[in-house]
C-alpha cells in the first residue's frame, strides 16, 4: 500500500510550496495591480490638469502681460531654427524628388508636388517636433526648477494663481505662435524649393510660385492650419503639466524636461496621424 | 515708513492668538511626519521652532498658509480654519501672511524691482505706481539693497537673496511672518544680520513670527519662545533660559 500511495503522495505538491507558490503570485499581481494603480492615477492625473488649465483659461483676470511675453518668447527662441530647417527641407525635398518625376517627364510638376508635401505634412510636423524639442522641454524645465525652488508655492501665497499665471498663459501661447511658425516654416519650404529648382534647372520665381499656388486649394491648407493648433496646445500644455508635476529634488527638472519632450514629440505624431484620418473622410 | 493706519487697527483687532495649530497630523505615503501636534502663535511674539533636519518643521508652516493639507487636525488663522475655507477667503487670509521660503524663491527671470512689485500688484491693489516705487525702495533699503533694483536674482549672492527675498515678504505688510529657515546656508556674519532683519521686522511691522530654524545662534537672537520638534510632535517649550540650563541630552545636542 505505502509502496503505491508514497510516490504519488510526493508527487502531490507539500502545502508549504502551494502556499509560497501563491504568495509569490500574489506579490506579482500586487505589484501589477500597483504599476496599473500608478498608470491609471497618471492619466487621470493628465487629464485632470487638462480640465483644471481650461476651466482656468476662461477665467476673468487673464495674464495678458505674460501671455504676450510667452508668444514673444517662443517666436524668438525657435525663429531661426526654424528658418534654417524650412529652407533646408524644401531644398532637400526638391532635390530628392526630381530624378523621379524626370523619369515620368513630368518635372513641371515639381514645384507643386513639393509645395503640397511641405504644406500639408512637412512644415507642420517638423516645424513642431523643433517646437516640442525647444519650447516644450524649457517650459518643463523652467516649471520645474520653479517648481523645485519653492517659486510656484511662492506665488500661490502672494495671491496669484500659478495654474493661471504660468501655465494657461503658457498654452495658450504655444498654441497661437506654432501655427504661425508653421506657416512661416511653409514660405520658407517653398523658397528653399525653388532655390533647389534652379540648382538644375532655370525658373523664374514668379514661375515657380504661380505653378506651386496653382495646384494647392483651401481644402490642403485649411486641414493643415487646424492641426497645428492641436500641436502647439499639445506642445505647451505637455511642458507646462511635466514641469509644474516636477517632483522635489533638483534631478527632477532634468527628468521633467526630458519627459515633456518625449510625450509632446509623441504627442504630434498622434494627432498628425488623426488629423490625416479626419482629412482623409472629408 | 508711511505708517499704514489700516494695518495698526488690524493689530488691534486680531485675537490673542493668531494662528492656532490642534492634533495635526500629516504623512506622505509610508511616512508620518506630524503626529497629534498643536501648537499657538499669540499675537506679536517671536516664537522658534526647532528641529533637525527632515523632523516636519517645512511641512508645518506650509500647512498654516495651506500649501498642504493635514490628514487631521485644524489649523487656524487669526480665527478661522484655513481647511475650510473657499478659494477667495484663502486668498484674503494668505495676504495677511508672509512667508519667506527656505531657498529664497526669487523669481529668476523678473528683476529685483519686478519681484518686489509682483506680491504688491496683487495684494495692494489699492496702491498707485508711485506708492508702489515708494513701498519697493522703502522695502530694499531696509534690508539694505537699495542698489540692486535692477539685478537679476542669479547675480546676487545667497545672503542678498535671502535678504531681498525678505523685503519681498514684508514689502505687502503682512501681519503673521513665517520664515523657513532664514538662516541656513550662510555665513555667520550674514546669519546675524538676518537674525537682527527679523527682529527689526518685528519691531517696524508689529509682526507675530514663526520662525524655523535648526540653528542655535539665529533661535537665541529672534525668540520670544521656543518649541522643540521630535518625532513629529512637541518635545519641548519654553524660553531660552529653560533650554540653555536643561539636562535632557537631546536638547543639549542643540545647545551646546
Ligand atoms: N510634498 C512632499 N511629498 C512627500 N514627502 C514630503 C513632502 N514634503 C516633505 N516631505 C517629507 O517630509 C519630511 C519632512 O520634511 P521637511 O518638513 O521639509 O523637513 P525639515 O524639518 O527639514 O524642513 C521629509 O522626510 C520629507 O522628505
Ligand atoms: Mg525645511
Amino acid at each position: 500500500m505505502v509502496k503505491i500511495i508514497g510516490p504519488v503522495l510526493r508527487k502531490i505538491p507539500k502545502i508549504r510550496d502551494v502556499k509560497k507558490q501563491a504568495e509569490k503570485l500574489g506579490e506579482r499581481t500586487f505589484e501589477q495591480t500597483r504599476i496599473a494603480n500608478v498608470f491609471f492615477s497618471t492619466i487621470a492625473d493628465f487629464f485632470l490638469f487638462l480640465g483644471r488649465t481650461t476651466r482656468e483659461a476662461f477665467s476673468r483676470d487673464f495674464e495678458f502681460k505674460e501671455f504676450f511675453r510667452q508668444c514673444y518668447l517662443i517666436g524668438y527662441k525657435t525663429l531661426p531654427l526654424i528658418s534654417i530647417t524650412g529652407l533646408i527641407i524644401g531644398l532637400v525635398l526638391t532635390i530628392q524628388s526630381r530624378p523621379a518625376l524626370a523619369d515620368f517627364g513630368a518635372v513641371s510638376m515639381l514645384p507643386g508636388m513639393v509645395a503640397l508635401s511641405i504644406i500639408r505634412e512637412m512644415g507642420p510636423v517638423i516645424t513642431a517636433l523643433i517646437c516640442a524639442g525647444k519650447i516644450g522641454s524649457g517650459m518643463g524645465a523652467e516649471l520645474g526648477s520653479m517648481r523645485v525652488t519653492e517659486q510656484i508655492d511662492a506665488m500661490e501665497v502672494s495671491s496669484t494663481n500659478p495654474m493661471r499665471f504660468l501655465v494657461v498663459t503658457r498654452v495658450l501661447a504655444a498654441t497661437l505662435m506654432i501655427p504661425i511658425l508653421v506657416l512661416y516654416a511653409d514660405a520658407l519650404g517653398i523658397l528653399g524649393s525653388w532655390a533647389g529648382a534652379n540648382i538644375k534647372g532655370d525658373v523664374t520665381f514668379v514661375l515657380f510660385f504661380s505653378q506651386a499656388f496653382s495646384v494647392i486649394d483651401f481644402l490642403d491648407l485649411f486641414p493643415a492650419v487646424i492641426k497645428t493648433f492641436f500641436f502647439g496646445a499639445a506642445i505647451g500644455f505637455v511642458g507646462c503639466y511635466k514641469g509644474y508635476n516636477a517632483g522635489r529634488g533638483t534631478e527632477s527638472v532634468g527628468k521633467a524636461a526630458n519627459s515633456a519632450v518625449v510625450l509632446s514629440s509623441l504627442l504630434v505624431i498622434i494627432i498628425d496621424l488623426v488629423a490625416v484620418q479626419i482629412t482623409d473622410m472629408l | 515708513m508711511a505708517e499704514s493706519v489700516p494695518l495698526v487697527k488690524e493689530v488691534i483687532k486680531t485675537p490673542k492668538e493668531v494662528v492656532e495649530i490642534e492634533n495635526l497630523s500629516i504623512g506622505f505615503e509610508n511616512l508620518k511626519v506630524l503626529d497629534d501636534l498643536s501648537l499657538k502663535l499669540y499675537n506679536g511674539e517671536n516664537l522658534v521652532v526647532l528641529g533637525k533636519s527632515g523632523s516636519g518643521k517645512s511641512v508645518l508652516i506650509k500647512c498654516i498658509v495651506r500649501l498642504l493639507m493635514p490628514d487631521s487636525g485644524t489649523v487656524k488663522v487669526l480665527g478661522d480654519d484655513v481647511n475650510e475655507m473657499g478659494r477667495k477667503e484663502l486668498a484674503e487670509v494668505r495676504k495677511k501672511i508672509g512667508f519667506l521660503f527656505q531657498s529664497g524663491a526669487l523669481y529668476d527671470s523678473m528683476t529685483i524691482k519686478e519681484n518686489l512689485e509682483f506680491p504688491l500688484k496683487r495684494v495692494r491693489k489699492d496702491l498707485t505706481k508711485k506708492e508702489m516705487n515708494e513701498k519697493v525702495e522703502e522695502a530694499l533699503e531696509n534690508v539694505g539693497l537699495s542698489d540692486t533694483l535692477d539685478k537679476m536674482p542669479s547675480q546676487l549672492s545667497g545672503g542678498m537673496r535671502k535678504r531681498v527675498s525678505l523685503a519681498r515678504t514684508v514689502v505687502v505688510d503682512p501681519l503673521i511672518m513665517l520664515y523657513d529657515e532664514p538662516t541656513t546656508g550662510l555665513d555667520p556674519i550674514t546669519s546675524d544680520e538676518i537674525s537682527e532683519l527679523i527682529n527689526k521686522v518685528q519691531k517696524k511691522y508689529k509682526t507675530s513670527s514663526l520662525i524655523i530654524t535648526h540653528d542655535i545662534e539665529c533661535a537665541r537672537a529672534t525668540a520670544d519662545r521656543i518649541i522643540m520638534l521630535q518625532n513629529g510632535a512637541v518635545y519641548l517649550e519654553g524660553k531660552v533660559v529653560d533650554f540653555e540650563k536643561s539636562a535632557d541630552v537631546l536638547i543639549k545636542s542643540f545647545f551646546r
